[in-house]
């Protein structure tokens, strides 16, 4: 399919680390096999495919994040989505909830460099990654490169959407500093803006890619 | 001293430095980085989180409510039931009981515990039939009616008609009309209301209303004399406004009778009101603040039943902040949508394409009360006309106001049956449209309406490249792809609405300016920032603007497009006014009279002798200690903007005939809108305008379930809007200089948004031989449409 975005689903999380956390995919595979285990806070681990795993929740655990170069903490249910700890613990209220089901891209965050939809990564999986918002690529006075062209190109109305099209932009160029328009259509698909932008984008795109970001 | 009109008239194109200028919107820094606040992004000390119980049908009846188990969760604050047994829903999704607790996932668990009973009653959710067994009379107007009229924004003369026509079946209340001027509904309507009889209502058990019939001319001549009669069906579904920030707020008692609200809205200065009512408090006690909105749409004019149970259970919860902001699921299910409409045509011309007749049957869905009736024939006005519309009531919740209320619907309609005539007579629409340009004209004409569009349709025509590329039907291209063109003429009111503006400026030089409106991205600060810095002579980086707040002088919603003619009108007049304060302050230093001196590049000069000049600070240093502070209203009329704008639309697509993907290649708008403030913003909105004439022509639809009356996509995967890869090429030209500019500014947010449906969606006809009758113009329905015999069931009604 032509539309598909080439990014946006978080990747393969890593092997459960030793005592920070239990991967989500891991976890649904330990409750999918082990339905006669209660998972309730009494296991306080399992084995699983020989490697043993600590059990998290359904309480609050510590989570470590480490967003735009610092060390955040805070104590969160494992269910908690990055972006809602993002946004209600340590205030970076950039990425915005919308869908909220990985959709339309307002929650895009950078997780090592790529971008993912931060309302379909949890919290406790996103631990020793480094997270980048779109508070972290710059602040006014003071703008990275691919915010400054969405200023000059006016490619926000409301601007709800704009954080989010700024950190997956910024992907983008990273992955494709030259991209063709058939390029751009591909590899902004994974955002949608319902004021209608995207001539302003597809301009600022451009002006980043000819100025280089 | 100068008289009124020319003291406060727009600077000449000469003259201005800012007005009319391509600057870049002064809040885009903030939210590029995503430092700018929303309501959604308000975090308040010790804040807790509502999630809300929600009736699963489309229509029943409250029985029993058990809230015990959920006050007893943990992190549970406070529990309030909004709607109590006994209690008649009308739509699926509508709220029951709302929770408070320390976290959204607390208050999800507890809003899960709670149980309710209903007896579910007859639904109706199918406005796609035909209406049948119309029964005679409309009945008297509901408050239901009322409500229906009102927030999809009817025109008050078509409102007074259906309650003169039809009277009411409710008594009229002090109340109702301290609320309603509130929400500034005009006093005609009022006295209409006040004088009209009230009748018992209807007991019909039909879902169909009567909604407007009339007669021009004498239709039955013109189509008994006609050289060609085109019939067709078409129509467009109920579509959502998906604003990307959802409905909702931040509620606090500041004390045991003062609210603040922190609320997404397009009428910050206008919900006093509607939380005094709901909340039985002094309107002046309730402080509303927004500094950015995340789409509105039209939307978003009302405190809304959450805003007030979010107040509600704030106060349950000890006064503390209580944040409530819709799910994707309830914001498309019930915070917003656009009525439907359908409609048989007959259209009646002569040979040579003059047109004569027009005969339309409409229906279409408002939810539960009419939406009013689209406006038929649009633009064109055919002199021969009969017209009736029949509002189909359903249970699939309300319908507000989006953008444009019923143009869009109207112009498709119109232009799509033109074309088709056009096509039955071998004729380039263009050329028939061109033909027919006279009945553009509105009946004053003031503005020369016709000559505007006749110019607009050669430079949209050259711009697409229309002459070289339109064919003929059937002459679109050998392959299984097929090219077509279409067009469509859109128009709007706009004029401005009420707005005062307090401009201070302080004997050290800094400027503060506050006003109760807000900006939905259509570029408001910036444009209040041009006309006051073009007015002061300062740079707008000196100018410090505050808005979105109640505490403000007040300005009106952001609706009609009546926003850049409020705002603007209100900034001329008091900076002029503050202006001339500081000159009378300074003439004396200048050895000048105060009508002599202007305010250029930052400084106070001389008119005649620029050398003879203060700086900004040297001459605001004059004032001594007190600093210069004025407050004006704009006027009504208001001799500074006007009202009655225009545009054409074309599109070019391309047509797979055999998947029936529809592509976009190109689409051009050319629009009018009088004395143009920003360039960049204003062209923004018209891009925007056609990518969601994109969506609505090609994705959007809300679809109900007929088993259970519920809506079947209310999430963005399956509510689908246009992506950045859906677009194509587009195109704006603004028109501007002599004979717009004098016309002062008038609002955009709705004009572009009407054409691009009727364009797309003859373009596609024009393409593929035929009419796809419904949007939006799915694959499906472009296979339907060219293999009828198949039995697609979109073919027809």
């Amino acid at each position: 399919m032509d539309d598909l975005p080439e990014k946006k689903k978080p990747n393969k999380p890593r092997k459960a680390q030793s005592s920070s956390g239990v991967s989500r995919r891991d976890f649904l595979k330990i409750s999918g096999v082990t339905a006669a285990v209660p998972l309730v806070a009494q296991a306080s681990a399992l084995v699983l495919e020989e490697a043993e795993v600590a059990v998290q929740g359904p309480g609050k655990v510590p989570v470590a994040l480490n967003v735009n170069g610092k060390k955040l903490n805070a104590q969160l249910e494992p269910r908690v989505t990055l972006l809602d700890a993002l946004r209600d613990q340590f205030e970076l209220t950039g990425a915005k909830r919308v869908c909220d089901r990985g959709t339309c891209g307002a929650c895009t965050v950078l997780l090592d460099g790529k971008a993912v939809y931060s309302c379909s990564v949890l919290a406790i999986d996103a631990q020793g990654r480094e997270i980048t918002t779109v508070e972290g690529l710059g602040e006014p006075g003071r703008l990275h490169p691919v915010q400054q062209a969405f200023v000059d190109n006016d490619a926000q109305q409301c601007g709800f959407c704009t954080p989010g099209f700024v950190v997956a932009t910024k992907a983008f160029l990273d992955q494709h500093p030259n991209p063709t328009p058939e390029q751009i259509k591909h590899g902004l698909g994974g955002n949608f803006c319902r004021c209608g932008t995207y001539a302003g984008i597809r301009a600022a795109v451009m002006q980043v890619a000819k100025k280089g970001a | 001293m100068a008289d009124e009109k020319s003291k406060y008239e727009w600077p000449t194109a000469e003259q201005r430095t800012l007005i009319g200028k391509r600057m870049s919107r002064v809040d885009g820094p903030d939210k590029v980085s995503g430092r700018a606040k929303y309501t959604y992004d308000v975090h308040r000390a010790g804040m807790l989180y509502a999630k809300v119980v929600r009736c699963p049908y489309p229509h029943a009846k409250v029985v029993s409510i058990d809230t015990s188990a959920a006050e007893k969760m943990p992190g549970v604050a406070a529990v309030h039931i909004i709607q109590d047994v006994g209690k008649e829903i009308q739509w699926a999704g509508d709220d029951i009981v709302v929770v408070a607790a320390v976290d959204e996932g607390s208050a999800a668990d507890a809003a899960r515990a709670v149980k309710v009973e209903y007896q579910q009653l007859p639904f109706f959710v199918d406005d796609f039939t035909k209406p049948t067994n119309v029964p005679e009379g409309a009945g008297p107007m509901s408050t239901n009616d009322l409500i229906g009229m009102f927030t999809n924004q009817v025109p008050e003369p078509q409102i007074i008609q259906a309650i003169q026509k039809r009277g009411i079946s409710f008594q009229v209340q002090p109340g109702m009309i301290d609320q309603m001027r509130q929400n500034k509904v005009g006093e005609d309507v009022i006295k209409a209301l006040q004088a009209a009889p009230v009748k018992e209502p209807e007991k019909s058990a039909s879902n169909y209303r009567k909604e407007a019939e009339s007669v021009k001319g004498d239709p039955d001549a013109a189509f008994k004399d006609a050289e060609v009669v085109s019939e067709g069906v078409y129509g467009c579904p109920v579509i959502t406004h998906c604003c990307m920030e959802s409905h909702g707020s931040i509620a606090e008692w500041t004390d045991n009778d003062h609210v603040f609200s922190h609320i997404s809205t397009q009428n910050v200065s206008g919900l006093s009101g509607q939380f005094a009512q709901g909340l039985k408090i002094p309107a002046a006690n309730v402080h509303v603040h927004q500094d950015h909105v995340g789409g509105g749409f039209g939307s978003k004019f009302g405190a809304d039943r959450w805003g007030i149970y979010t107040a509600q259970v704030s106060k349950k919860a000890g006064g503390k902040p209580v944040r409530y902001m819709l799910e994707r699921d309830p914001e498309l299910t019930l915070a917003g949508c656009r009525p439907s409409a359908f409609a048989k045509v007959r259209v009646a011309a002569k040979k040579d394409g003059t047109l004569v007749g027009w005969e339309s049957e409409s229906w279409g869905t408002g939810g539960p009360g009419g939406g009013g009736a689209p406006p038929m024939p649009y633009v064109v006005n055919i002199p021969n006309f009969r017209k009736n519309h029949v509002a189909v009531l359903t249970n699939i919740g309300p319908a507000r106001a989006w953008r444009a209320p019923n143009h869009p619907q109207g112009c498709l309609i119109t232009m799509s049956a033109i074309e088709d005539m056009a096509a039955k007579l071998n004729m380039d629409p263009l050329d028939l449209i061109l033909k027919n340009i006279k009945l553009t004209a509105p009946p004053d004409n003031q503005y020369h309406r016709d000559e505007t569009y006749r110019e607009e349709l050669l430079i949209a025509a050259d711009l697409i490249g229309w002459k070289p590329g339109w064919r003929p039907r059937g002459q679109n291209g050998s392959g299984a792809v097929k090219r077509g063109l279409g067009l469509a003429l859109q128009t709007w009111g706009g004029r401005g609405h009420d707005s005062t503006c307090e401009v201070t400026i302080q004997p050290d030089g800094s400027v503060e300016m506050k006003m109760g409106t807000q900006d939905l991205g259509t570029g408001t600060r910036t444009c209040i920032l041009q006309v006051a810095g073009d007015t002061l002579g300062l740079p707008i980086e000196k100018i410090n603007l505050k808005i979105g707040d109640n505490q403000y002088p007040s300005s009106g919603g952001s609706g009609g497009s009546t926003t850049i003619g409020g705002v603007t009108t209100s900034t001329r007049r008091a900076t002029v006014d503050a202006r001339e304060q500081l000159f009378a302050k300074v003439a004396g230093a200048l050895q000048a009279q105060p009508d002599d001196l202007e305010a250029v590049n930052g400084t106070i000069r001389v008119k005649a002798a620029p050398s003879r000049s203060l700086s900004w600070k040297e001459a605001c240093a004059r004032l001594g200690s007190q600093p210069i502070d004025v407050t004006t209203k704009n006027l009504r009329p208001e001799p500074l903007n006007s009202s009655g704008v225009g545009g054409v639309v074309m599109a070019d697509v391309s047509v797979d005939t055999e998947t029936g993907i529809v592509k976009m290649n190109k689409t051009v708008i050319v629009q009018d809108c009088g004395l143009i403030i920003n360039m960049k913003t204003a062209e923004s909105q018209v891009y925007g305008a056609m990518i969601m004439g994109i969506a609505s022509t090609l994705y959007e639809e809300k679809v109900m379930d007929p088993t259970n009356g519920r809506m079947l996509n209310p999430n963005m995967d399956f509510y689908r809007l246009a992506g950045i890869g859906d677009i194509g090429e587009l195109v704006v030209h603004m028109m501007t200089g002599k004979g717009y500019d004098e016309r002062g500014p008038i609002g955009l947010g709705e004009p572009p948004t009407v054409g691009p449906m009727a364009a797309i969606a003859n373009a596609v006809a024009n393409a593929v031989g035929v009419r796809v009758p419904f949007l939006p113009i799915t694959p499906d329905r472009v296979l339907a449409a060219l293999n009828p015999a198949a039995g697609g069931s979109h073919a027809s009604v």
